[in-house]
């Protein structure tokens, strides 16, 4: 479904501030597989997402989606098979539109966009029933602006957006870290429900370990730019966060600054 | 007063359709596109040289939206493809427009290269051609009759001319209306909004930014070719100042009407329009005060209507406050 190899990237080549990003990443995503991704700050987590997401390309190495070599498409083109879901609740949402123009927005993702009006009664009703099933009472809001919603309501539209056209590859940033615990588990559960459901192929950074551990089939930590461990379906279920820090440990040598990772 | 306030809201009706273009970009797309100084006298060069040149007048209005098009098409490229910042991109556009603008105005005389002036003194217009048509109809009369039996001695000519452009600007409305709800007009709104989230659902932003700017300068165009045919002349200097005249009536019409949803605010800038039009025609009769303070009036006006909101809603905030602290 989604395949890396030998992507890297460095930033600021040349310069004092050189920094090696991704070095030499290797992927294979296997059609519904749920992917998470843990690890420090500056591992270049985010960077691959947006490898993946086309917002950046790799300096070498390629990208493909369903068999398709996406390396060099940009990101526009690209998100017809890609749905996202950002950190911040604010990026993924256009404020001063009502909620079923931005669902319209999504809508119409996979097809040309043309003169026939974003809503009309028939989405309506569809837009209704998709709203119903994040039980925030949005489906009675269809015409308030997106920018009155709570970061957590924006946030779990945001979800809901993304996986609208059942995209090939979800793409999923600490989009709980931005939100209050009992928001943020709300929006875990939404995630797990919505996958679930369309048995979509997944990857999704997290700063919580215990979250990482409780969603996904499968389970990969990155270091300096690198996937220093993998856990596939069949170790996952009775994986521990002890067992994950002695794992570091072993790999790294050093211990790992779990503060951060742990609670972050 | 009465003639000249009827003038007013004429022009208003008018300058109406370039206001709906500079809300287009302004609000809509966030970019705050100067094209419309030279896009303006584009259009109105455009249609009035085609007019001299022999041309139908609907012909010469419609070339003149499509020149408008362009103008804001290319805007957008500098923009797009060339990074440009939108303000700069804007400038020398407007700048290059002035050259243009010229040498358009220039076609209509032999062995002249640019000209800065067309007059359409003689020739027929949009307008004079749907008078033909109207006077034949008695209406004129029938309505002045009534305002002499009302007491008033000085009447419009005609009510013609407000029909035509009041039908045109009202048919313009409604087609924003109904393109800002289609789906290309939800993501030309959503990449004024989140330009992140709509390249997330697969929208090329760099080719929403040209349509858009097109669109509005063609809007532009329009007023400016309708401009050129109401007061019979077509002149560089015409769009001095225009982007700052449409500035006014949209931030006019929605501080005065709202924009709860777009239909409402279209309406409003529409009504903006003509309100600036009438405040306008009344400054001009300030006896101290000459034509060439106008700029300066409009900027003044323009200066208020942004500043004004935000010392009432500091004034505001302070009463609340010293509310809460007299209760505490």
């Amino acid at each position: 479904m989604l395949k890396l190899e030998g992507i890297n990237k460095i930033f600021n080549e040349g310069t004092p501030d050189e920094k090696v990003a991704l070095d030499n990443i290797n992927l294979h995503l296997a059609p519904g597989n749920f992917v998470t991704i843990i690890g420090s700050n500056g591992a270049g987590k985010s960077t691959m997402m947006n490898m993946i997401s086309g917002a950046l390309t790799p300096d070498f190495g390629a990208v493909s989606i369903d068999g398709n070599d996406v390396t060099r498409l940009p990101e526009y083109k690209r998100s017809h098979f890609i749905g996202r879901v950002f950190q911040d609740p604010m990026a993924g949402t256009a404020p001063s539109m009502t909620i079923e123009e931005n669902l319209a927005i999504a809508y119409s993702r996979n097809a040309k966009r043309g003169l026939r009006f974003g809503v009309d009664k028939k989405r309506r009703e569809f837009f209704k029933t998709s709203l119903e099933r994040l039980g925030l009472n949005l489906e009675n809001r269809l015409s308030a602006k997106v920018g009155l919603l709570s970061g957590g309501e924006r946030q779990a539209l945001s979800l809901l957006m993304a996986t609208f056209t059942k995209p090939s590859i979800l793409l999923l940033d600490e989009h709980t870290a931005a939100l209050d615990p009992s928001r943020a588990e709300l929006i875990t559960r939404l995630t797990k429900e919505l996958v679930e459901a369309d048995h979509l192929t997944t990857l999704m950074v997290t700063h919580n370990m215990q979250q990482a551990l409780d969603l996904g089939n499968r389970l990969i930590m990155m270091d300096k730019g690198q996937i220093i461990l993998e856990v596939g379906e069949d170790k996952k279920p009775g994986l521990t966060i002890p067992d994950l820090m002695a794992e570091f440990e072993r790999i790294r040598g050093e211990k790992m600054n779990s503060d951060r990772a742990l609670l972050g | 007063m009465f003639t000249a306030l009827f003038g007013s809201v004429e022009q208003g009706i008018i300058y109406a359709i370039m206001a709906l273009g500079v809300y287009l970009t302004f609000r809509v797309l966030d970019f705050p596109d100067l094209t419309v100084d030279g896009s303006f006298v584009t259009g109105a060069a455009t249609a009035a040289a085609m007019i001299v040149l022999g041309y139908n007048p609907i012909i010469a209005t419609l070339v003149a939206i499509v020149a408008g098009f362009i103008a804001g098409c290319m805007t957008g490229l500098l923009h797009t493809k060339g990074k440009i910042n939108p303000l700069l991109s804007g400038i020398l556009m407007m700048i290059a427009l002035y050259s243009i603008n010229l040498r358009i105005m220039g076609t209509t005389r032999e062995n002249a290269t640019g000209i800065s002036n067309v007059p359409l003194l003689t020739q027929d217009t949009l307008f004079s051609q749907f008078q033909n048509f109207w006077s034949g109809l008695g209406i004129d009369t029938a309505i002045n009759d009534m305002l002499r039996g009302m007491g008033l001695t000085i009447v419009p000519s005609t009510y013609g001319t407000i029909l035509v452009v009041l039908v045109i600007t009202i048919a313009i409305k409604f087609i924003a209306d109904w393109f800002l709800k289609t789906e290309v007009g939800l993501a030309i709104r959503a990449t004024g909004d989140n330009k992140r989230m709509i390249r997330s659902f697969s929208a090329n932003t760099d080719s929403l930014i040209i349509l858009g700017l097109g669109l509005s300068n063609a809007m532009v165009a329009l007023a400016g070719a309708l401009i050129a045919q109401y007061s019979k002349f077509a002149d560089v200097q015409m769009g001095i100042g225009m982007i700052v005249t449409g500035l006014a009536s949209v931030i006019i019409g929605e501080a005065i009407f709202g924009t709860k949803t777009i239909m409402r605010t279209t309406l409003a800038i529409v009504a903006g329009a003509i309100i600036y039009r009438i405040i306008y025609a009344l400054a001009l009769r300030i006896d101290f005060l000459d034509t060439g303070d106008m700029k300066l009036i409009t900027a003044i006006i323009v200066i208020l209507a942004l500043v004004v909101p935000q010392i009432i809603d500091k004034q505001k905030e302070k009463k609340r406050k010293a509310k809460r602290i007299a209760r505490t």
